[in-house]
């Protein structure tokens, strides 16, 4: 039943086939059983079990919320929670527990949905891992699968469980959460590919909405003009279920676009002979994997074989976005962290003899190496004397990134597709010999300019690499085009015909599991 | 130290600064515009330093003044927190003001067109297009670590306020005009409170993202007197809109000036921010006290450091402060979570557009009230005032609404009531020294009385008499008073008479002292030379039921040969 998509269970639950505090108690029991990984900060279980008797109450009754009545769901530690401790990994946080629900949130739960628990993240998410935060790493559950450990010739977990895989950041505790099967739909949160580059490394949906489609109100910020809620899950129809429910303004947030929002029910395309699809020549760097680049160039063949229009198109400023991105981000960090002084909330340290040292003293103890760097960089970005040749400079190249997406648009494509990230997931002792920021550069190049957009970008995993781990791709869609972005996903999920994760071993509950088993489709498999 | 105040026709000064309503010299010089920079707008020099003595320098001071004010609203500027003065600490706090993480700002409908009102008042460009900005700086009492406000594009720029003042020994009154660089909207922050026994600060929050009216002046002012009175006419206005109730002692109208001096013709000297100006009557004082300083300072081969000081009210002068040493970098940067505020007027709005959801600059502009510029004029016009009584009926708080209640109910004179108004009631506020709210008299008696003294029923004296019994015993009405106190003028020409008959009958000497010339009689007033001619019916009043007073009424009524 796990295994399942959050629309089969959804069937399920309404056909009584299940009960939601059954699902909700194994997911539970796996959340316990997949401890190692470290997906959770917080598991709340009371309040989840909770949610599921009510739940349940109303299907007995035929009142069912709708489709996510019901159905277990995590959310990212940064988002707030009333009641649940939120830290976004960090010690300044640690203890705070918000008095209010994140709108996102909000609306889950006024769907009936379980909140299972908080899951894990680089600090602040501030980070392309979900390695440096102050709960520790989280392992990608591929680690442990059948699929990478045949290939590697090792058991499924080994006595010193020492080359396990990062799940790419930085809502590697979502995307490790809805991977091992602990959750139907989890949300991350997207500020430079945060919620597609563990997509990819773990096999999912990574959805990013349009900037101003979904309500950041209760998202603690990153960067506060590229963050967007994200969603993981493990279907793009159930990727558009969840959006149903969160898109839609919000009176809190004054970035949410005015109006009424359609539907996110997507059609089945059977025709793509009027589609065009982009690809940007810009996004063929060196670094990039010769695997994915051989899987990028056969899924543009896919579209071309099936009548699309498929043109090389080009983003002359996609190159700036790593420097500009570097600029604009640090400044908004340095401003959007000024509040944790150790006054109203959070983490304070007991140095008392001015309120200047208790700030210094509390930051310090408070933020981690990455955040205090970041802090630092902005704030010399916007000073006076600087401000005109960095913040300044950057937002017109910010500026000149965005007008590259507006012209291929309207030169006629459709959607554009990309690698989403330059290989698959790399093990965590390999990962950490580079420093936070390098990582973060590298690993952002093909999300990142998105952001700065405000575009809707998705990762749909497409097939396992050599080493049977999945490698995804990106599509990326005009501002408020996510239905039409979602639906060629959709139409390109179903050709693509992705396998779905053994974790046999890890669970005892693998017959269900087994029974969703699909086979990578014959025309993408690796050569 | 106690430091003298500028005073005017200070002597022993070698460089008094006249105040030039005071009847002091002045002179224009010449080159006196050019400190406005740029601007267009000739100004004639208010204020310039005294004619030196020879081989020195005179001196001009420069003042710019940027006042706050707190903007009438229900909720703050970008949460639903309510607005009170005086409430229990931290009572009025959203998750917002407490900058909860996650939280974002959303705008208030109300302080926005309270900022347009006022932007338009003002004369100023409307921009239809002003954008949101951080300001960072660390203090307990602002929360975020930055405060949101309007840096790049404000809401409204380039106005003007226009003010009067009286000047020379006739107080010949001018009308000047200060420019107004702009006004923005922003947030206030919280209050801190200092316990320096416990080595404590406790933070308030209620007052933490309150809506504020910054109103930048250019320096285009030369005086603590000028300054007092373009910020008195700005509370005035403010008042009128009722966009900001603009009282100092609360707060709600907060001032700091910039002032430097320099010789004329020569580039502006460094300036200081004088702060903690909590009351007109300071800011006056603090102003020209920092003109003297500055001064004195560089005439004894000082400098002028370009610092903040603050207003010691106890002291009288203006000391450095402490907490603001170094200089501040406040690394603005863009608001993100406050997209562009746009407005429109008839000719820009969208067709079809909710009201709701929209401003139209225009509409507000059409609901703007009478502002005191045009209630004097009104008040001149109307009522044949001297525009001097219409500046001290806008002045004093309330006195014009009381005015203008006894205007509508009494049938006595108009310059009657204003010389009532303005001499004799607020001549007994003032000793008093109540408010007009606080008065025991309210408007409808002394409408009541005005008709008394109108139709003759009592004469102007036993008026006055009247009035000091009403303030007495609040609640009597006029009429009792008069006829508890005996004080209506005989009407029966017979019985008066009679009266003046037996008065002269009983005065003998004084009769015969006045036949022979009106020096004599002891009176201030020549008497009329013959007694059968006394004007009649003449004013004899009696007090406390005896005849002990003369007089005669100017303007009264023909007497009878």
């Amino acid at each position: 039943m796990l295994g399942r998509t959050l629309r089969e269970v959804s069937v399920a639950l309404k056909r009584g086939q299940v009960t939601p505090t059954e699902l909700c108690q194994k997911c539970l029991a796996l959340i316990q059983k997949t401890k190692f990984l470290n997906a959770y900060i917080t598991v709340s279980e009371e309040a989840a079990l909770k949610q599921a008797e009510a739940s349940e109450k109303r299907y007995k009754k035929g009142q069912s919320l709708g489709d996510l009545d019901g159905i277990p769901v995590a959310v990212k530690d940064n988002f707030s929670t009333t009641g649940i401790e939120t830290t976004c990994a960090s010690n300044m946080l640690k203890g705070y527990v918000p008095p209010y629900n994140a709108t996102v949130v909000q609306k889950l739960l006024d769907q009936g949905a379980l909140l299972m628990g908080k899951t894990n993240l680089d600090e602040f998410a501030m980070g392309s891992g979900s390695t440096d935060g102050v709960f520790g790493p989280v392992k990608n559950p591929w680690s442990y699968s059948k699929q990478y450990r045949e290939k590697r010739k090792q058991k499924p977990r080994d006595e010193n469980d020492s080359d396990w895989l990062i799940t790419g950041g930085s809502s590697g505790g979502s995307a490790a959460a809805v991977s091992a099967f602990t959750c139907f739909a989890a949300l991350g949160s997207d500020t430079g590919g945060s919620t597609r580059n563990p997509a990819a490394h773990c096999g999912l949906i990574g959805f990013k909405p349009s900037y101003g489609l979904v309500s950041r109100h209760g998202l603690i910020p990153l960067v506060n003009s590229m963050d967007v809620p994200g969603i993981l899950t493990r279907c793009v129809d159930d990727t558009a279920i969840v959006l149903g429910v969160l898109a839609g303004h919000d009176p809190k947030d004054s970035t949410t676009v005015q109006g009424p929002v359609n539907s996110f029910l997507l059609p089945s395309l059977t025709d793509v002979s009027k589609l065009c699809i982009g690809i940007p020549k810009e996004y063929l760097v060196p670094e990039l994997s010769p695997e994915v680049r051989s899987l990028w160039s056969k899924a543009a063949d896919l579209f071309d074989s099936e009548g699309a229009k498929v043109k090389e198109v080009s983003l002359p400023h996609t190159c700036y976005s790593i420097v500009c991105y570097h600029v604009l981000c640090t400044s908004e960090v340095a401003s959007n962290m000024a509040r944790f002084d150790g006054l109203e909330y959070g983490h304070r340290c007991d140095i008392d003899i001015s309120t200047e040292a208790m700030y210094a003293t509390t930051r310090r103890e408070g933020f981690n190496d990455v955040v205090r760097g970041r802090i630092l960089s902005g704030n010399f970005f916007l000073l006076k004397e600087n401000y005109e040749d960095y913040f300044i400079k950057a937002q017109k190249v910010r500026r000149l990134i965005a007008n590259d997406f507006v012209n291929v648009f309207n030169s006629g494509v459709d959607v554009l597709l990309t690698p989403t990230t330059l290989r698959e997931a790399v093990p965590y002792l390999e990962f950490i010999q580079e420093d936070n920021r390098t990582r973060s550069a590298q690993d952002d190049i093909f999300t990142q300019a998105v952001n700065m957009a405000g575009l809707p970008a998705v990762n749909i995993p497409v097939a396992l690499s050599r080493q049977g781990l999945p490698i995804g791709l990106q599509f990326i869609g005009p501002a408020f085009c996510d239905q039409q972005l979602l639906t060629v996903a959709k139409w390109f999920e179903q050709q693509v015909q992705f396998p779905v994760i053994q974790l046999e071993e890890l669970m005892d509950d693998c017959s269900s599991v087994l029974a969703n088993e699909k086979l990578a489709s014959v025309s993408l498999k690796q050569q | 130290m106690a430091v003298p105040t500028l005073r005017c026709g200070f002597s022993g000064s070698r460089w008094t600064f006249a105040l030039v309503d005071r009847g002091c010299r002045h002179r224009t010089v010449a080159t006196f515009n050019w400190i406005r920079g740029q601007s267009s707008v000739a100004q004639q020099p208010l204020h310039t330093a005294q004619k030196p003595r020879k081989g020195a320098q005179e001196w001009a001071a420069v003042v710019g003044l940027e006042i706050h004010a707190q903007i009438s609203s229900n909720s703050k500027l970008f949460s639903g927190a309510e607005v009170r003065f005086a409430a229990p600490p931290n009572s009025l706090v959203s998750f917002f003001d407490a900058s909860l993480p996650g939280t974002l700002p959303v705008l208030n409908r109300r302080c926005v067109e309270a900022a347009v009102m006022t932007g338009l008042a003002l004369n100023c460009h409307i921009n239809q297009k002003s954008l949101f900005d951080r300001k960072h700086y660390f203090y307990a009492d602002l929360p975020a670590g930055y405060q949101i406000t309007q840096q790049r594009l404000p809401i409204a720029v380039n106005g003007n306020l226009a003010y009067s003042i009286c000047v020379g020994k006739q107080q010949r009154e001018i009308t000047k005009t200060v420019r107004v660089k702009q006004i923005q909207l922003e947030q206030d922050s919280g209050k801190s409170l200092h316990d320096d026994l416990r080595s404590q600060t406790l933070v308030d929050l209620n007052r933490a993202g309150v809506g504020l009216l910054e109103v930048v002046l250019e320096p285009d002012l030369s005086c603590g007197e000028e300054a007092a009175t373009v910020v008195r006419e700005l509370q005035l206005i403010l008042q009128a809109l009722g966009t900001s109730q603009a009282n100092m002692a609360e707060g709600q109208l907060r001032v700091d000036a910039n002032v430097s001096v320099h010789h004329p013709g020569e580039p502006l000297g460094v300036r200081t921010e004088v702060k903690n100006l909590n009351s007109i009557r300071f800011l006056a004082k603090a102003i020209d006290y920092e003109i003297q300083r500055q001064i004195s300072e560089l005439e004894n081969g000082g400098e002028i450091l370009n610092e903040t000081r603050s207003f010691d009210y106890k002291l009288g002068c203006t000391v450095p402060m402490r907490d603001k040493e170094g200089k501040q970098d406040y690394r603005f940067m863009p608001e993100p979570n406050l997209p562009p505020l746009l407005l429109y007027d008839s000719t820009s709005l969208p067709a079809g557009a909710d009201p709701q959801q929209v401003i139209d600059i225009d509409r507000i502009r059409e609901t703007l009230p009478e502002l005191p510029s045009e209630t004097r004029a009104r008040l001149v016009q109307q009522y044949g005032m001297l525009p001097e009584h219409s500046f001290t009926l806008l002045n004093e708080v309330g006195l014009l609404e009381f005015f203008q209640n006894v205007i509508k109910e009494t049938r006595a004179e108009p310059k009657k009531v204003v010389s009532w108004v303005l001499n004799t009631f607020l001549g007994y506020l003032k000793q008093q020294n109540l408010a007009v709210s606080e008065s025991p008299v309210p408007p409808s008696a002394l409408a009541e009385l005005l008709d008394l003294l109108h139709t003759r029923a009592i004469s102007s004296a036993a008026a006055k008499q009247v009035f000091e019994e009403l303030w007495k015993s609040p609640g009597k009405p006029p009429a009792q008073i008069v006829s508890e106190k005996q004080l209506g003028l005989l009407q029966d020409r017979e019985a008066l008479e009679e009266l003046c008959r037996a008065t002269l009958d009983g005065h003998p000497q004084v009769v015969g002292a006045g036949r022979r010339g009106p020096r004599c009689c002891g009176h201030r007033r020549p008497v009329p030379s013959a007694v059968p001619s006394l004007p009649l019916p003449a004013l004899y009043y009696r007090t406390q039921g005896s005849y002990n007073y003369f007089s005669c009424r100017r303007d009264s009524t023909p007497s009878e040969p």
